[in-house]
């Protein structure tokens, strides 16, 4: 019976489980062979398409490798200028409270230029969701030193690796936005396993459900691989993040329904 | 004992020959083929025919280039 099963009878329409969502558009990715940045968009878009509020949710896009987002996501956009993505969904959450709101953003974006606009959205508790996707680097412009990048770890502008007593220490900005109490969400994931695919979706749905609720800022990082700028091959750079990034930035949730879980 | 079947179909020609996807199978039943695509990547292809349809690979995949079918038989 089962030699008989051939490949044109299972790949038909009633037996299909899984397939790029609808809401992701058919334009070829930009990004870099293994980079995180593709997975994190196909869930960002599968969450929504799943919730139903493809019409109301409106993202923005940062400066950095994901400039482009608006092309690749299906839903209304708008780009920001550098740094300024919370500023930009401070506005659109304000005007139009009944849109889901969710900024993109890399950590150059985040936690360099923009951290003032960062933190001040935190602490203002505007209820919008930030999905943060944390490389270690500023990715678009030749992995240069950010301010999330690792003790000793190497970059353009620190080819001996980053010594704190010259460029200070690394930047863990979550933690730190966790502690405002504009926060009321606030989860760390990854994407470089099946597992922590499900899990940093189920933290994206949170957020989103959240928002609604209107108690404050909603937020998920997402520690990814810059394989470029790390100047290793994509399978290299995701065990290099689990033996490097995870230590220093552990996986898991930090602040759930207002409190802090994890310091 | 019901068992299942699976199958998948990449996109050879949007796939980009990153490899994540590999170490995903459980069942190791896929591997990157020694031709190239348009853009000159090895992409990615069920060689074994051991595929259950777990749909790992694809949930990993950044570009989105894998679809998955599952029977059971
Ligand atoms: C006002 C301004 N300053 C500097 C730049 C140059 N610039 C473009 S992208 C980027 C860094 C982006 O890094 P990150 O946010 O970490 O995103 P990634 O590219 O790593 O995804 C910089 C500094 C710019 N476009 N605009
Ligand atoms: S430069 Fe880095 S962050 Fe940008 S697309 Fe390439 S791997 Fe991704
Ligand atoms: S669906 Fe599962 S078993 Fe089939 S190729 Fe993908 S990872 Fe392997
Ligand atoms: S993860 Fe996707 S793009 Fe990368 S090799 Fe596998 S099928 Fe190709």
């Amino acid at each position: 019976m089962e030699e008989t099963i051939t490949k044109s009878d299972i790949i038909k329409p009633e037996n299909l489980v899984y397939k790029k969502t609808d809401l992701m558009t058919d334009n070829v990715l930009s990004y870099c062979p293994g980079c995180g940045h593709g997975t994190t968009h196909r869930i960002i878009m599968e969450t929504i398409e799943e919730m139903g509020v493809q019409k109301d949710t409106i993202g923005i896009a940062p400066v950095g490798c994901s400039v482009l987002a608006y092309e690749f996501m299906n839903i209304d956009m708008q780009q920001a200028a550098h740094g300024r993505a919370p500023a930009l969904a401070t506005a659109i959450k304000r005007l139009l409270p009944y849109k889901t709101v969710f900024t993109y953003q890399g950590d150059g974006d985040l936690a360099a230029i923009g951290t003032a606009e960062t933190i001040h959205a935190a602490n203002r508790g505007e209820n919008i969701t930030i999905i943060f996707i944390n490389n270690g680097i500023y990715g678009m412009t030749g992995g240069q030193m950010a301010p999330t990048t690792l003790e000793g770890m190497k970059s353009s502008t620190t080819p001996y690796g980053r010594d704190w007593e010259m460029m200070g220490h690394p930047l863990k900005i979550t933690e730190l936005l966790a502690q405002l109490p504009g926060t009321y969400f606030v989860s760390r994931q990854a994407v470089h396993t099946p597992a922590n695919v499900r899990k940093t979706k189920k933290a994206i749905r949170n957020a989103f459900e959240l928002q609604k609720l209107n108690r404050g800022m909603t937020f998920v990082e997402v520690v990814s691989n810059c394989n470029s700028g790390w100047k290793m091959t994509p399978v290299q750079a995701n065990q290099w993040m689990v033996e490097n990034m995870f230590p220093f930035y552990p996986l898991g949730d930090i602040k759930v329904d207002g409190e802090l879980v994890k310091k | 004992m019901a068992k299942v079947i699976g199958e998948i179909v990449v996109d050879i020609e949007r796939c980009k020959g990153c490899e994540v996807c590999l170490d995903a199978c459980p069942t190791q039943t896929i591997a990157m083929v020694d031709e190239v695509n348009g853009k000159g990547y090895h992409y990615m292809q069920n060689i074994h025919n051991a595929c259950t349809g777990c749909t790992n690979c694809a949930i990993v995949c950044p570009d989105g280039v894998i679809t998955v079918y599952r029977v059971k038989v």
